[in-house]
């Protein structure tokens, strides 16, 4: 085990409170109490001290400076990467295609998910193997499964042409269609994140009060005034939680699209996650990089801080 | 009235079972439908071709593949959980002035993006000299957020009698973590042990950009490889290549896909 990373007894020294009582035994053993504290959460502190939290900071140091992640010196350039990303018309291009994916998704998503949870609600034979085979898609690797994708839409041979042309409509070519292929991905990750959606809209179905259902029910309301009035409205912390983790998700698409498309054709699938590679990997430029994540991570914080606000103001109504 | 409901229900059933499964039903037969016959479009595979697994094999460096998938997941997924429990344990039974404000400070790692600390993180494992080497994929992702917080969760829910009377016998937290509170604990960390596993199984952004040779992939990175030498031609073996990546995973999710589904959706009913 890990005990061996002993942190020194100064550190222990200054957390202890002021004016403590008790006997000497008492103290050492709510010091050894302490020191084992900081041997047990050490290793854990280290590891996301190093590669969650300085990694922000040192991504807000890159985004203000022009460096080529080679060269021995990184010249400094103050907001000058910032300034150019939001005069370019192609970030926000790039802004946009993201918001347009993520949105689409999230929509597709909340719909269908739920539409998803509440049939596999009702009492029906099989609905557990339906909720289990709908949920699977979630935890299969998104690079195999976005290269079966890649051969579903294949224009010539793949199945979505043929089931296309048995209702009569001739397929686009999506994937080597720049008008077509985010539609093809909004697809892959809808078949990606529905079942997830459904399980968890399922559990916030299940918990809902029934007493409320058959007192309005009493009232004369029927099945779509139910839904409206109460299911979608208790149901609005899960909304909004599957909304922030989808929107969060789909801002850090990168397998499938790697695989799929490599943003393109052209710029087409160019979402900001694959911005931030490109402009690292690349094109070797740590700058643009550094600034444009340290956009997506403001965007992403700002969604998150709104979600919490939410729920804290949903716990004061009850 | 009553029995088309039902009926619409049930059709209802069955358009969510096959849209689910179409694509997965998709990579099983093409993957045993030899290349002659993928141009004619068939539902259901006339003859069965292994060559495609053979082709599919010999299309990419699979053993060395699999060798690096299995060693970075089950390291990455071990090392994971014991930091997790480790954390967890000491958050819910060890006292530490201020400790819910350290748990918060924890807790806030969860907001951080993967693609926020791709570029940062490859800079650090570089001037670790660790580019390329099973440290350098492995480490950077095993420090643990979401594990600990339901480990720590389900900590608390245990009966307070148990760890007091451990610790009346003399035994030391070590002991009691290990001979208490774990066997206790076990559905949570069989949870967080299988939803670790498919997690780095899956993981392909990080193995990408941190390794830099053949000899260091892993499987979904080589699928990228198979794709950037050859491009996707002979769709057979390129199914048969992905069956490699994807069978492991749905194994482990048919024997314990109750675990897996609470374990990801744990937030949702929880936060």
């Amino acid at each position: 085990m890990t005990v061996t990373d002993q942190p020194s007894t100064a550190a222990a020294d200054a957390v202890e409170p002021p004016g403590n009582t008790g006997t000497p035994g008492v103290r050492r053993r709510r010091r050894r109490e302490y020191l084992l504290f900081l041997a047990f959460i050490a290793p854990n502190a280290v590891l996301l001290a190093v590669f969650a939290y300085w990694p922000i900071v040192f991504n807000g140091y890159l985004s203000l400076t022009s460096w080529d992640m080679l060269s021995p010196t990184i010249p400094f350039v103050g907001l000058a990467n910032y300034a150019d990303m939001f005069s370019d018309p192609d970030f926000w291009a790039v802004l946009g295609r993201t918001v347009l994916f993520s949105g689409a998704v999230v929509i597709g998503c909340l719909i269908v998910g739920l539409a998803v949870a509440m049939l596999l609600n009702q009492k029906l034979v099989g609905r557990n193997l339906v909720r289990t085979v709908s949920f699977a898609p979630h935890i299969l690797s998104g690079v195999a499964m976005g290269t079966v994708w890649l051969f579903i839409f294949d224009p010539q041979i793949g199945l979505m042409k043929v089931v296309l042309e048995k209702v009569g409509i001739a397929g686009p070519a999506w994937m080597t269609d720049s008008s077509w292929a985010m539609w093809g991905l909004v697809l892959v990750y809808l078949w990606k994140n529905i079942g997830f959606v459904a399980v968890v809209y399922m559990a916030g179905l299940q918990g809902l009060p029934t007493d409320l259902y058959e007192a309005a029910r009493l009232d004369g309301a029927g099945p779509w005034t139910l839904f409206r009035r109460i299911t979608l409205p208790l149901l609005s912390p899960v909304t909004f939680f599957v909304t922030v983790v989808t929107i969060v998700g789909t801002f850090q698409a990168f397998d499938v699209i790697a695989i799929m498309t490599n943003g393109g054709p052209g710029d087409a699938t160019t979402t900001i996650s694959w911005y931030i590679y490109k402009q690292a990997f690349q094109a070797l430029d740590a700058g643009h990089a550094g600034a444009g994540a340290l956009v997506m991570f403001v965007i992403l914080i700002a969604i998150t801080a709104a979600q919490a606000r939410f729920m804290e103001r949903r716990v004061h109504y009850r | 009235m009553k029995p088309l409901t039902t009926t619409l229900k049930y059709v209802g059933l069955i358009v969510v079972l096959v849209c689910a499964f179409i694509p997965i039903y998709w990579l099983l037969t093409t993957s045993v439908t030899s290349p002659d016959k993928i141009f004619q479009f068939q539902w259901f595979p006339t003859s069965i071709e292994w060559k495609n697994y053979v082709d599919g094999w010999a299309s990419a460096p699979f053993a060395t593949l699999y060798k690096n998938s299995v060693i970075v997941t089950l390291a990455g997924a071990l090392i994971q959980v014991c930091v997790a429990v480790l954390s967890s344990y000491a958050f819910a039974f060890l006292r530490f002035p201020a400790k819910n404000l350290v748990f918060m400070v924890f807790l806030g790692a969860m907001m951080v993006p993967g693609t926020v600390v791709l570029m940062p993180n490859f800079l650090t494992i570089a001037a670790l000299g660790w580019v390329n080497t099973y440290a350098g994929i492995i480490v950077p992702g095993v420090g643990s957020v979401f594990a600990m917080f339901l480990l720590r969760q389900h900590m608390l829910t245990l009966p307070n009698e148990v760890t007091e009377a451990a610790k009346v016998d003399g035994a030391s937290h070590l002991r009691v973590l290990w001979n208490v509170v774990l066997p206790m604990s076990r559905p949570m960390v069989v949870t967080v042990i299988v939803v670790a596993l498919v997690e780095k199984w899956n993981d392909f952004v990080w193995p990408l950009v941190s390794t830099s040779t053949d000899s260091m992939r892993t499987l979904p990175v080589g699928m990228m490889m198979i794709q950037d030498s050859e491009g996707f031609t002979n769709w057979g073996a390129v199914m048969a290549s992905a069956v490699f990546i994807v069978v492991p995973v749905l194994v482990v999710f048919f024997i314990a896909q109750r675990q897996i589904i609470a374990g990801l959706t744990a937030g949702a009913t929880k936060g």
